[in-house]
């Protein structure tokens, strides 16, 4: 799916670097307040519930369920743009890859997979669970 | 029915009849816009101590247009973006204004050329500033106006079960009103085949789901009550409005839920009004999925009744029983700038006043509102909302 493609470069900021990190080795972190309890997206500094500034990476499942898809067919080459919703909770905007994107439904399960970058940045995206152990 | 309170009065419209402008700068256009309004209100450029502008006008904020209209007698300003709704906000922040005595005749501008500037085929979103803080997690994976509304409209039918051909409908209304339209960019009448016909471009959006691109637009005066009744215009009163943004929640949301949900109820309480008492609606079409969720959240119908609401021609005027956008709108007649406000409000002033064209005027048109979407519905947007009276 992503043969081809063209990414714009994620720019990370000294809020995110330790996210970019961690997708380059593999390890997909999702962002916690420690005060409030709650996982939010995309990740920040200052909870966006309590506005704590008490939050923290963890790792994490690297799981979740489709919320909406679209297949951006106007796009050469094609690609599935998608909300996908996380174990942890919060829905967060990537793409499904490593699929058939006629057979995919919202409330597929799901889970990450990393695209390289021209620069090298690993992006978090997502291909059907179903797939991926076939 | 008792008269409500005006919070202000609208007393100048116009839109610009070009869709082509490659033979008029951005200024031009701006000036042209302004001075039409004027013209329309019967008022000159030395009465304007109110300006309203949207990023569209060129320069610094409100400066370097007020420069080229040589506005002299200015001393109040706004430039409140929130992109295509920017207009309809203008206009409840004029009046806001016009309440506090920071100014009595308030212009408000929009202009644009994305077909002159090559920005024609739509859908791209700019690239925006790193420092913006969604940025990162959005860019990369190829966030485009298009993908965004397909995922909203693929999430109602999933939760609704609303249908491709259901969205056919709005597209299908608006042409029928665009014929009468002389100076629409599309005045091809459509059936439900045809745009079922037309190729899909971002699931489940069709091309003829998609709003049109066009250059242009339009400019709006706004004043006090006795300044409006000195004027030979028909009275266009504004006596309700209301704004929200809405945006991602920390990732908790719901896209199907749009900010007008907010807009509407506080445009609502303010006129004293429930939406069953309104005889026709300008609605934001950026796509016919933009559309349908307003009438759901705006009150028109229940939560996920769109689908149904739409079909049958019930948006079509002398049709059914809530006409919309009869100047064609921006899925047929006009999208200048990719910011479709401004039009929304012109042509609900055009219906207040019984000066729409005669196939698509609706009788006794006392009440009137209309409604914004700007920026993008399953992202961040915001919505804002106008009920209009006649005076």
């Amino acid at each position: 799916m992503s043969d081809g493609r063209i990414f714009i470069e994620p720019v990370p900021t000294a809020e995110t670097e330790a996210f970019w990190a961690g997708t380059a080795e593999g390890r997909f972190l999702v962002r916690r307040c420690r005060s409030c309890g709650k996982a939010h997206w995309y990740p920040r500094t200052i909870c966006p519930f309590c506005s704590s500034d008490e939050t923290e990476w963890v790792e994490g499942t690297g799981e979740g369920t489709i919320y909406s898809f679209s297949i951006m067919r106007r796009a050469k080459p094609n690609y599935v743009m998608a909300y996908v919703t996380l174990t942890e909770g919060p829905t967060m905007m990537t793409n499904i890859v490593d699929c058939d994107p006629e057979s995919l439904r919202i409330g597929d399960a799901v889970r990450v997979t990393y695209v390289k970058t021209a620069e090298g940045r690993a992006l978090p995206m997502f291909t059907p669970k179903s797939e991926a152990s076939a | 029915m008792p008269s409500r309170p005006a919070l202000a009065y609208i007393v100048g419209a116009y839109e610009h009849p070009t869709r082509d402008a490659a033979d008029r700068s951005l200024a031009q256009i701006q000036a042209e816009v302004a001075l039409g309004a004027l013209a329309d209100a019967g008022l000159s450029k030395d009465d304007v101590d109110g300006f309203f502008c949207g990023p569209d006008a060129p320069g610094t904020g409100p400066l370097s247009i007020a420069d080229y209209l040589n506005l002299n007698k200015l001393r109040h300003v706004d430039t409140t973006n929130t992109s295509g709704s920017s207009y309809v906000i203008h206009v409840a922040h004029a009046a806001q204004a016009i309440a506090a005595g920071k100014c009595d005749v308030a212009l408000i501008t929009l202009a644009g050329r994305p077909r002159a500037e090559g920005r024609g085929k739509g859908g791209l979103v700019r690239r925006d500033d790193p420092n913006q803080p969604d940025f990162q997690w959005e860019q990369p994976f190829g966030i485009q106006i298009l993908n965004v509304y397909g995922m909203t409209a693929m999430r109602h039918m999933h939760l609704y079960g609303t249908t491709s051909e259901q969205l056919a409908w709005i597209k299908v209304a608006a042409s029928q009103h665009a014929q009468h339209n002389p100076h629409a960019f599309s005045r091809d009448v459509v059936t439900v085949e045809d745009v079922l016909a037309s190729p899909v471009v971002c699931d489940p959006l069709r091309r003829l789901d998609c709003c049109v691109v066009t250059d242009g637009g339009g400019a709006l005066i706004v004043t006090r009550e006795e300044i409006a009744r000195s004027l030979k215009r028909p009275l266009v009163k504004v006596i309700g409005t209301g704004e929200r943004p809405q945006h991602q929640q920390g990732g908790y949301f719901e896209i199907t839920q749009s900010g007008a949900a907010w807009s509407g109820r506080t445009a609502f309480e303010q006129a004293g009004l429930v939406p069953a008492d309104i005889k026709y609606v300008s609605l934001y079409d950026s796509f016919t999925i933009t559309v349908l969720m307003q009438l759901e959240d705006l009150g028109f119908c229940a939560k996920g009744e769109g689908g149904r609401f739409v079909a049958d021609g019930n948006l079509i005027s002398g049709v059914g029983k809530l006409p919309f956008n009869t100047d064609g709108g921006g899925l047929s007649n006009n999208h200048p700038g990719n910011r479709g406000g401004m039009t929304k409000v012109i042509e609900a002033v055009r219906q207040v006043r019984g000066e729409a064209h005669p196939a698509v005027q609706v009788k006794n048109c006392d009440l009137a509102l209309a409604n914004g979407i700007g920026g993008q519905l399953g992202v961040r947007h915001a919505s804002a909302t106008l009920i209009l009276e006649r005076g």
